[in-house]
């Protein structure tokens, strides 16, 4: 994993449960910045990166089918079907694809937390 | 480093774009000179006028390529002077300009023979955009046109005055029609084609001159005939433009053109010429094809790369007034130095001549005319110098479907050079490379390393076939599986979610899978389960491919489109108003599709339960132009209006599309009915087509358009309109059951043992006996029809997960934009 839990994570209370279908996305608005938030129902496993699809700049990647590569989650943008991994966020499909940024996500109580490193660096969007 | 072009037609515009792209570190400054007003044109396409293209559809690039590629192009300029010495040319507007390099790319004129009388009004030439122009205006006031030259270009002219209905004739000076591309019986054939079209063929004839007084009244020839006109076409041949070249002391051939070596080079090594100006090895290529290549390997001379010319294949197909004529090879060998093998099809007009090596092993050179459709596949044997198959008369010469080659075990035929994905470049051989060299055994791997298949994805049915074909070849077990999730073919899915009563992916993945699936698996599954079901799609949306989740097509920027259905192209005015109404309000870009129907572009996500509503609410329902499922089934006007119209095609295209609306398949299904063998519904182009006859309809099944076009075939004749939907019923069950994920209804019956016949035992002669089984399958499915947006629409539910932003519902995206484009609006173009 490229991001490690610290404490000048923000943690950003982006929406329900329920407001995400279970084993797929959404995008989530935080400040300028768009973020593809997933849920993994059958593992109970929740997962974030940039929404932006650095292959063609595209704000798609929320809307990409998800799944898993040798038991890595992974997510594939829908207009050309590149797939991302979302623990690290690196381009499955090409050797030198552009990666994407990935985020950590808390759910506590109904609610779902994406977590903002505030470091103006890392959270420009890779590519972007 | 200044590159100047002389000439602005389709070689010296390919020329620029090559050297663009190969240019990489961006050193050269291009400036172009072109002696016509208009940017560079299709010139192939030149008939097309007659059609109602205008120059600007025929323009090869946008006004604005040039400026945004920093192209200098001076137009109705041309160039006067090449002073080779200070390397500099001078324009007849007076330009002054060096060049580092010089490239000629002066096309040719066409050649007039030396007759009195050339210069009368109506006589004319077909060469540039203003000459249909000039042809077009005289023929309203002429009845009888004549073309000299019975060739490939002179054919074409005769097309353009046939469409403005003429009387027609040709006249052409050898004993028959293009003598150098075609023999006397393919010539005999393609004559008795045109005419039967009603243009006059006058062979073995010699104009003498052009007689009249100010105008043209009549052809004479040496024989002393002579043919009254009123105007006449010139089309005997080219002359290349190379006075420039000769001006300037530029070494050119005793009938013309523009003596250069392998590199393209004219004697002056700063100086290249390049298309119909040249002159290799005794040779001018009066074609597109060898003209861009020339254009390429000039660019890579300059870049560094030393590519160089050879001999060019000089094959050809084209359509000619609407018949296909293909010669390719030696298509006009001796006869005692190779055997040939002839069809012949009166009856068709259909003829088919191979040039075989006395042997019988080799493909020398051949002749299609009628029927072009194995072309391709005897041009690759051709060229790569494959053996020919022992029964290489049933493959190639029988007409119709059951003569092309069988797209799916051709696989094993084709060279290693065939060119499989166009958009990437990659070969056969490259890809049966990675699977032998890299241990790679799915597309996924193959795509990883050769890029195939990564562009508009028309190639991934071909990839897989060569990836199993080389498996098979290597002695491997060919995986069957769909993916790592999923151990099984499609049609064993299919069979254990119907046998296990299987309704969600979850349950799948449960019983026979693992992982968590993935963009392969799902939308195959999705299908399944809404074929075996008729379960509506959006009980489980995350499973959907995105086209199928948002009930619409994504497209570029990340909008989408809305397409009500249209059933069988038939709509009322009043509908037509909502379309444009609510096109209006929510400013979307409308268009025609190519399937009789219209489009609606641009919608934000969050608008489309708006749109729909109003859609919906006016009576439209899905379209499904984002599902693998029924499309349209098109319509001719057939019988109602048509004077030549048998039964009432509307009437049953629209009973069929309703009938099948929202059918869920391996891949989309096209349908389309015509009202008589006119065919104007093109319905031999459909996975399923039927065809007024006089005592019913004939049922055609297995065709589509798109990257392999492919003519249907015939299933069952003369039926009436309830066998033909028990037919078509059972047709679509047994392909819905038994086909790959991702095959059109063609492929499929390619790669069916036994083809149509076995279809037809199946279908008609119900040998399996499962045509109840197949009816009542498809009742179900029938009656369980629901259209999808309306669900939507009546669900606050559904509608919430339509929404860009999870935390702010109805706010769009951003960074959607759009330009405007004619009066409407297109979505910017991506990098
Ligand atoms: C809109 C339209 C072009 C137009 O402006 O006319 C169109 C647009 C698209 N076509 Fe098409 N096709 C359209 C008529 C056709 C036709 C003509 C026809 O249907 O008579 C063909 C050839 C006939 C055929 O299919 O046999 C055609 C052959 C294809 C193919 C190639 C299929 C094949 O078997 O080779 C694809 C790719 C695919 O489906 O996998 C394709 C895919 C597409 C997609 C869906 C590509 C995509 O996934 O985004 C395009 C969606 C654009 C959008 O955003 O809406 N489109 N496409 C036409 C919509 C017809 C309609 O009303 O539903
Ligand atoms: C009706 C028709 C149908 C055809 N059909 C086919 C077909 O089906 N398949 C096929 O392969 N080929 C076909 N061709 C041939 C094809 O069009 C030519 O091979 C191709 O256009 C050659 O390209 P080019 O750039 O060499 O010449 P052109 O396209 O003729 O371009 C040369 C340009 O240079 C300009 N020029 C000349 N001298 C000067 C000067 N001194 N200064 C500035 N500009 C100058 C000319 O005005 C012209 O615009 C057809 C041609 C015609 C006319
Ligand atoms: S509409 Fe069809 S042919 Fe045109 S670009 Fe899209 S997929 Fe290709
Ligand atoms: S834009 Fe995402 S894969 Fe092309």
């Amino acid at each position: 994993m490229n991001y490690s839990i610290t404490e000048d994570i923000q943690w950003y209370r982006a929406c329900m449960i329920t407001d995400v279908p279970e084993n797929g996305g959404v995008c989530v608005k935080y400040k300028d910045e768009q973020i593809a938030l997933f849920h993994f129902a059958r593992r109970g496993e929740w997962y974030a990166s940039q929404n932006l699809c650095p292959h063609r700049r595209q704000m798609t990647i929320s809307r990409g089918m998800i799944g898993s590569q040798g038991g890595e989650p992974k997510v594939a943008c829908p207009l050309h079907k590149k797939t991302f991994s979302l623990i690290d966020g690196r381009c499955l499909s090409d050797e030198e694809g552009c990666g994407i940024k990935t985020y950590p996500v808390k759910v506590i109580d109904q609610y779902v937390y994406i977590g903002i490193v505030d470091d103006k660096d890392s959270s420009q969007a890779i590519c972007a | 480093m200044k590159v100047i072009v002389i000439g602005n037609g389709m070689v010296g515009h390919k020329f620029c774009e090559k050297l663009l792209a190969r240019d990489k570190k961006q050193v050269f400054q291009i400036t172009v000179f072109g002696e016509e007003a208009h940017r560079a044109y299709d010139r192939v396409h030149l008939t097309d006028y007659f059609s109602g293209k205008t120059a600007e559809d025929l323009s090869l690039v946008d006004q604005n390529w040039y400026v945004a590629n920093k192209i200098d192009l001076y137009l109705d300029d041309p160039v006067v002077e090449i002073d080779k010495y200070n390397k500099k040319i001078i324009s007849s507007k007076g330009r002054e300009l060096s060049y580092d390099y010089l490239v000629l790319a002066t096309g040719s004129a066409p050649f007039v023979p030396n007759v009195p009388g050339t210069d009368k009004h109506g006589v004319f030439v077909y060469r540039t955009i203003d000459d249909p122009e000039l042809i077009t205006s005289y023929a309203f006031r002429a009845k009888k046109a004549v073309v000299i030259g019975g060739g490939l270009l002179g054919l074409e002219a005769t097309k353009a005055l046939k469409d403005l209905d003429l009387e027609t004739h040709v006249v052409e000076f050898a004993p028959r029609l293009m003598p150098r591309q075609l023999d006397e019986s393919g010539a005999e054939f393609l004559k008795s084609k045109l005419e039967h079209m009603g243009i006059h063929v006058h062979l073995n004839k010699a104009t003498s001159s052009v007689s009249g007084k100010e105008k043209v009244e009549a052809l004479e020839f040496k024989d002393n005939s002579r043919l009254e006109v009123d105007m006449v076409v010139i089309s005997a041949g080219i002359k290349p433009r190379d006075e420039l070249a000769k001006d300037c002391g530029l070494r050119t051939g005793p009938r013309g053109g523009i003596i250069v070596n392998n590199k393209l080079q004219t004697n002056d090594p700063c100086i290249y010429a390049i298309g119909e100006c040249a002159l290799f090895e005794g040779m001018v290529y009066g074609l597109v094809a060898p003209g861009y290549e020339m254009a390429d390997i000039v660019a890579s001379q300059l870049t560094g790369t030393d590519k160089v010319f050879a001999d060019f294949d000089m094959s050809t197909k084209l359509k000619l007034l609407g018949v296909d004529v293909a010669s390719f090879g030696d298509a006009l060998a001796i006869e005692n130095e190779c055997s040939t093998i002839v069809f012949e099809d009166r009856v068709w007009g259909i003829y088919k001549r191979l040039n075989v090596s006395t042997d019988g092993k080799y493909l020398l050179g051949g002749i299609l005319v009628g029927d072009a459709s194995a072309y391709n596949i005897l041009l690759q044997t051709y060229k790569n110098g494959l053996p020919l198959p022992q029964n290489a008369e049933d493959v190639f010469m029988k007409s119709g479907a059951a003569g092309k080659m069988n797209a799916g075990s051709g696989i094993a035929a084709l060279p290693d050079a065939a060119l499989i994905c166009s958009c990437e470049g990659v070969s056969k051989g490259a890809i049966c490379c990675t699977v032998k060299d890299y241990g790679i055994e799915d597309l996924d791997g193959v795509k990883k390393i050769t890029k195939a298949g990564t562009g508009c994805g028309g190639c991934v049915p071909m990839i897989k076939d060569i990836i199993s074909e080389t498996l098979k070849e290597l002695g491997k077990k060919v995986k069957p599986a769909i993916c790592e999730h999923f151990a099984y073919r499609r049609q064993e899915l299919f069979d254990l979610v119907k046998v296990h009563g299987i309704k969600t992916f979850d349950e799948a993945l449960d019983k026979f899978g693992n992982g968590a699936g993935c963009e392969v698996c799902k939308p195959v599954m999705a299908s399944i389960l809404a074929s075996a079901w008729n379960d509506s799609i959006l009980k489980q949306p995350a499973i959907q491919d995105t086209n199928d989740r948002y009930l619409a097509n994504i497209q570029k920027g990340g909008t989408y489109s809305v397409v009500p259905r249209i059933p069988g192209g038939e709509i009322t005015p009043d509908k037509l108003i909502v379309i444009g109404r609510i096109a209006k309000k929510y400013n979307l870009y409308t268009k025609i599709t190519g399937a009789q129907r219209i489009d609606m572009f641009g919608a934000h996500v969050s608008e489309l339960p708006l749109i729909w509503e109003e859609l919906v609410a006016a009576g439209f329902e899905s379209g499904h132009a984002y599902g693998k499922a029924l499309r349209t089934v098109k319509s001719c006007v057939g019988s109602t209006w048509c004077r030549f119209g048998l039964h009432d095609s509307v009437s049953f295209a629209i009973r069929i599309e309703e009938r099948y609306r929202g059918l869920r398949a391996p891949h989309k299904i096209k349908s389309a009915v015509s009202g008589c063998v006119r065919e104007c519904a093109e319905a031999q182009s459909k996975d399923f087509g039927i065809i007024a006859t006089e005592k019913g309809w004939n049922l055609f099944v297995g065709g589509n358009g798109g990257s392999k076009p492919q003519h249907a075939v015939l299933l069952a004749s003369d039926i009436d309109e309830e066998t033909c939907i028990r037919y078509i019923d059972r047709f679509l069950m047994f392909y819905i059951k038994t086909a790959d994920p991702l095959t059109r209804t063609a492929t499929w019956m390619n790669k069916m043992e036994g083809g149509i016949t076995y279809l037809q035992n199946v279908i008609v002669n119900d040998s399996l006996g499962i045509g109840k089984q197949l009816e009542k399958e498809m009742q179900n499915l029938v009656d369980h029809y629901k259209c999808e947006w309306k669900e939507v629409v009546e669900s606050p539910e559904l509608r919430k997960h339509f929404n860009h932003f999870v935390n702010l519902p109805g706010e769009k995206d951003p960074n959607v934009q759009f330009e405007a484009l004619r009066g409407q609006k297109k979505a910017v173009d991506w990098k």
